[in-house]
Parts: structure tokens; sequence; C-alpha cells
């Protein structure tokens, strides 16, 4: 180190080894791009997820509260037990009848979801002649078009597919829960075990595999309508759904562009 | 009944008033999230201190460069370990600078935070000191020398044209450190700010609220800090200095109060969909960390004692000016911390929903519990102790100023006649 202290030295010896980090990192980032489209995701070989496009859809009117989808994402997907680790749980709004005389339309709102709803609920606390309605909310990921999840993670380990899921790669996830304040609807969390964020993935080990995913098939009264509005088949759920419903999307205003459709909700839902 | 039920009914959940979304019953972000930004705002606070003499040449504050700056790097060499410590898998965090999401403000820190340890403040505390280390290394013997003459890395010019290019280079980096500082902790407000699904955080106001909140702790954790170091080491206070200190720390403080104010202002007013779970959260859940912490005892009576001071001057007896100094300054940094505390932990107790809340209970042991949180807040200011022992030694501080072209205005004449260096201790630098 005998050179003369002058600017060009400093400034070469700066710029050199800003330049240096910089091309290290933009080396890995093209490498983690690249990986990324060709990491396994589940899905079977040959699946091509810019073929589809899966959708779910929630007829508020008949779900009846049984906790079975919330029972069969648990075991399907191996979501660790306890009652604050949900890929989708059930919502019960109990809306209870004005006071007299008050002038308004309703009364209070209670809401509740005892252990996510997977045992079923327990009888309303609220004398049955209190109640002006009472209604049940299955929640999940809502597949937002412009989910803030993805737009937050630091490093790229949660992305949208081209099908419409969106997914965590979970080896590369770091932990560090940006993702799950992101989300405006509560649905991810982090896994006590592997200690990286997890959420529904639609199950895609079983729709890529023609299957449906597990509250679906599940659900005894079609409530949960899932389909592939790519490929519609011959007399589409999904999309005689669409058809027939006034549709609603949870919390519209914040632009997540949230996919997941919902009939007959309530405006008390959020 | 099945296992699930069974694990359920025995699992012990914090307490919750009204609907709370199931994932979000246990807090994600703990007060390891809560020191992180507070640590940041210090550093980004102090290094704004430190500025006010090298660009805007205030002179009175000269004495306290050095140490400002010290202070600064102590803190930023702590302050990603909270982070670190809160990861999930700690062992990938290299992958937030190897494959940065660029969507993500969180994909910032490790670029942000590498400019503004290694272009900002280690290249600015090299160019001040790096005369010193020179002649360091030519008066001290055995392993101490050897660490100094290390510390020049090998440039021991210290010709006269050498000597400017430092001071020009050093006052080229301050200047692009500002604007650095203000990224280093606006960014962190933008990380709350950004989140739209979060009321109590998406907010436009919130990076500027932090800059200006960290301004304040800064300049507070100096003045404190300084006048404990003086009273430790013996030394009488530079009343000239401390003045100098309280009054921006007081304009600083006038703005910051300012922002909070409008923010509250305009969210009550506006009065959106969250605004009523956010009264219910400010007044109960909040009450005493948010009214009588933050507002109350960090903010308005620091700005009534530091404004009485502004406004009386002189006619405080030194003393009186000293004990007012230290108060507010400890209750700013008290205050600040009640801010960070409130923005983290408050902005989850409330769901998303904004149909209930849920309770935080921190632990005392574990990843996330008291004892390590305190040995973290603790980190910062047992390194800036080794650095004051190496890098700023009572007996020569003032003199050493007075050769860099620093010139303390109260260089005593004990630390002139006495230039010998001071006894150092046998551990390693922490360099």
């Amino acid at each position: 180190m005998k050179q003369p202290l002058t600017r060009r030295n400093v400034l070469f010896k700066i710029g050199g080894t800003l330049a240096g980090l910089l091309s290290f990192a933009a080396a890995r980032t093209a490498k983690a791009a690249v990986q990324k489209h060709f990491v396994s995701t589940l899905a079977p070989k040959g699946y091509d997820p810019t073929k589809h496009k899966w959708l779910m859809a929630l007829d508020i009117e008949k779900c009846i509260g049984c906790g079975l989808c919330v029972e069969a994402c648990k075991t399907e997907n191996k979501v660790p037990k306890g009652a604050t680790y949900f890929r989708t749980w059930i919502e019960r709004y109990i809306i209870k009848k004005p006071e007299p005389g008050s002038g308004e339309s309703r009364g209070e709102v209670l809401v509740d979801s005892p252990n996510g709803g997977i045992s079923g609920f327990p009888p309303a606390l609220v004398p049955r002649e209190e109640i002006l309605k009472s209604f049940f909310v299955p929640k999940l990921c809502n597949l937002c078009e412009n989910s803030p999840c993805t737009q937050a993670c630091p490093v790229g380990a949660t992305f949208d597919s081209p099908d419409g899921a969106v997914l965590i790669d979970p080896n590369y996830c770091i932990g560090c829960g940006f993702c799950i304040q992101a989300c405006p609807y509560g649905c991810r969390f982090m896994n006590p075990e592997t200690k990286t964020a997890e959420k529904c993935t639609l199950c895609y080990h079983r729709i890529t595999r023609g299957l449906k995913p597990a509250c679906v098939e599940i659900c005894p009264t079609e409530a949960r309508i899932f389909g592939d509005l790519k490929n519609p088949i011959a007399d589409d759920p999904i999309q005689n759904f669409i058809a027939k419903n006034k549709i609603q999307a949870l919390k519209p205003h914040l632009g997540t562009g949230p996919r997941v459709l919902y009939a007959g909700m309530d405006k008390e839902v959020r | 009944m099945p296992p699930d039920t069974l694990l359920a009914m025995t699992e012990v959940l914090p307490h919750l008033d009204g609907y709370v979304y199931p994932n979000e019953i246990r807090l994600l972000w703990s007060v390891l999230i809560v020191i992180y930004p507070y640590i940041t705002g210090l550093v980004a606070g102090a290094f704004i201190l430190a500025s006010l003499v090298r660009v805007f040449q205030v002179k009175a504050l000269e004495p306290v460069y050095r140490f400002s700056l010290l202070t600064s790097f102590s803190f930023l060499l702590a302050a990603p370990l909270p982070l670190l410590f809160h990861l999930g898998h700690p062992e990938r965090c290299y992958e937030v600078m190897m494959t940065p999401h660029v969507t993500s403000p969180m994909a910032m820190f490790g670029f942000v935070y590498a400019w503004y340890l290694m272009a900002v403040l280690l290249l600015e505390l090299w160019f001040d000191y790096r005369k010193d280390f020179v002649e360091w290394s030519k008066s001290e013997r055995g392993i101490h020398g050897i660490i100094y003459r290390l510390f020049t890395l090998g440039v021991t010019d210290v010709s006269e044209p050498a000597l400017r290019l430092d001071a020009r280079l050093g006052k080229i980096i301050t200047v692009v450190g500002i604007p650095s500082a203000f990224l280093l902790h606006g960014y962190v407000g933008f990380i709350f700010g950004s989140i739209k699904a979060n009321p109590w955080w998406g907010n436009v106001l919130m990076p500027i609220i932090f800059i200006f909140s960290a301004i304040v702790s800064g300049i507070a954790l100096c003045v404190a800090l300084y006048m404990a170091i003086n009273w430790g080491r013996r030394v009488a206070q530079n009343l000239n200095c401390l003045d100098m200190m309280a009054r921006f720390l007081f304009y600083a403080l006038v703005l910051d109060a300012a922002i909070e104010t409008l923010d509250w202002i305009h969210r009550l007013y506006a009065a959106e969909e969250s605004v009523s779970v956010l009264k219910t959260l400010a007044s109960g859940k909040l009450f005493y960390t948010l009214l009588v912490g933050q507002a109350c005892l960090g903010t308005v009576v620091p700005l009534l004692l530091l404004g009485l001071v502004q406004i009386l001057r002189e006619r405080i007896p030194a003393i009186g000016r000293q004990r007012i100094y230290f108060l507010s300054s400890v209750l700013i940094l008290l205050g600040v911390f009640a801010m960070r505390w409130n923005v983290v932990i408050g902005g989850q107790l409330f769901s998303k929903s904004l149909r209930g809340f849920t309770t935080y209970k921190t632990e005392l042991a574990g990843q996330e519990g008291w004892f390590l949180s305190i040995a973290l807040i603790l980190l910062p200011f047992f390194i800036l102790g080794i650095m004051l022992r190496y890098f700023l030694p009572v007996k020569y501080v003032f003199a050493t100023h007075a050769q860099s072209g620093h010139n303390g205005p109260e260089a005593t004449l004990a630390d002139r006649i006495s230039p010998e260096l001071p006894e150092r201790p046998q551990k390693k630098p922490a360099l």
C-alpha cells in the first residue's frame, strides 16, 4: 500500500468495492429468478401453470358452520394444531335486533370463531329471540391479483403463480413475518415448527393432479365452489355461481384485487 | 372429543376482547422489533448532530463531534442484531442482500445498512481519525501500536495536502451522510407506513415521523451520554456546547411534536372506518405508553422544560440548566422508546377485522424475552464504552481536537500540559 493518497486512488478503491458487491448481488438475483420458474411447487411434472386459472367461491347461504373444511385442511396440509394457525377458518356472525325505538336498522354485531370453527360452533350466548340474523363466513387466502404479501416479501420467497395461486417457497422464506403483517385478511401465519410463513395453497399438490382442494371436497353443502376459469367443464359450477349470484369480495377498497368470490355476504363482514 | 379440540381447549391463549382473526391472536413482532427502530433512530439522530458541526459549521458543538459520530457508529453495529434474532431463519438472512425482492421495502435493509456503515460512518470516522492513527501508531508501543497501525490501512501520509484531502473527503461524506441518515430511518418508517392492511401503520407521514423522532432521540442520547460521561470523568460540563445541543433538541422536538399532532388531527378528522378501533386502542390498551408516556412525559414535559430554557436562557443558573437538559433528554429517550412500542406493538394489538383486541405479554427469558431485549439495548452502550476508551480518551480528548482542526474552544490547560497517553486497558479494541 505504498500508493500516494490521492482522490483518484481513494475513489477507485471505493468504487471497485461497491461494484464488486453489487455485481455479486445481481448475479444471485438472476440465479434466483431462474430458480423460481423451475422450482418444484409440489406440482407433478408436465403441469403447466399458464394453462389454468384457479378460483374459489363461497356461498354464505349454504355454509352451516360444521367445521369439516377446517379440519380437512389441517389434516391434508399438516397445519400445526392449536387455535392460532389456520389456512382456512369459519367465522360466525350474529347480528342482534336493534333496541326498540333506537331507530337503528340492526343491533350489536357479534363475531366468533372458536378454534377456527374446527369443531363446529357452540350454541350462541345470545337468546334466540334477540337475534336478527346469523350466518357463517368461511375465510381463506383471497388469491389477490395485487397481493400485498408478495409485494412485501424481502427475498421473493412468496410469489404469484400464473395459475392464480399465491405460494411460498419454504426453503427460501427467512421468517421475517412481513408478509403476515401485509395481509389485510389475516390469512397468513408463522408456522412454529418450520419457522416460515404459511398460507392456503388451494391444496396445490391436489389441484395440479386434477383433484379439488380438501376443503371443497369435504364440504357437505357445497358452500365452497372451485374451478378452473381457463378450462370450464360442462355445466361448470363456478361459471354457474358467477352467473346466478350477486358477487362480492372482501375489503375491495384496499386495492388488493381479491379474487375469491362471496355470494350472500352482509356488509358487516370484514 | 377429538384431540385437536382438547389441545385447543388446554392451550393458553392471550386474553381477547371482541373478535380477532385466529392467525392474529398471537403477536408476531415482539419487543425485538421495537428495539430495532429505536436503535436505528439513535444512529440517525446522533449522525445528524455530528453533521451540524461538519456541514453547518456550528462551532459550539465541536466538542461532541467525534463523540456523536462514535455513538452513531456503536449503535449502528448493534442495530441489525434484534432483527437477526427475530428472524425465523437467521441463517438465511444474507438472502435479503443476495436476492433482494425489489418491491419490498424490507429488502432495502441490507443495502441501506451497508451503505450507511461502510460508505458513510466508517469512511467519515477513518478520514477524521487517520492523522491521529498515524501519530498514535508511532507513540504507542506493543499491540496497541500495531492495532493503530492497522487502522491507518497503510496510508501514513500526514503531509499538509493529504490532510486537506482528508478534511475535504470527510466533508463530502458528511454531506452524503445527511440524506443517508434520513434514508436509513425514513425507510424504517416506510416499512410500517407501507402496510395498507394496517390502519395504525399505513400512513404517508410515517417515514417523516420516524425521521424526526430519530433526530430527537439521537440528540437526546448524545446530551444525556455526554453529561454522564463528563460526570464520570470528573470533567466540568461544557455549558456552551450543552446549551447549543439543547437548542437543537428543542427545535427538533417542536417539529416532531407538530408532525405527530398533525397525524392525529388528520386521523380524527378524516375519521375513516378504522377510527373507532384506533381511538379505543389509544385510550385503552395504549393509555400508559401513548398518552402518558409518549405524549405527556416524552413530549409535552420536555417541550415545556426546554422551551423555558430558550426563553429565560442565562437567567436560569448553570446547574439548573444542566439538570433540565439531563432530565429532558432522559424523558425524551423514554418517550421515543414508548413511541416505537406504540407503533410496533400497538399496531398488532387490534385485529385487522377492526372488531377486537388481543394482548401482549413479553416473556422473561427466551428468544424474544426481556433478558435478551435488555442485553440488546445495553450492547451499543458497551460498544461505545470500548470506543471511547480507545478513540476518545479523557486526557487528550480536547487536545486532539485542537490538533486535528476541530478546535474545541475549551481545550483546558490541564489537557494541553499533560499530553502523555492515558493508560490503556488490556482488552482488544472492538474494531
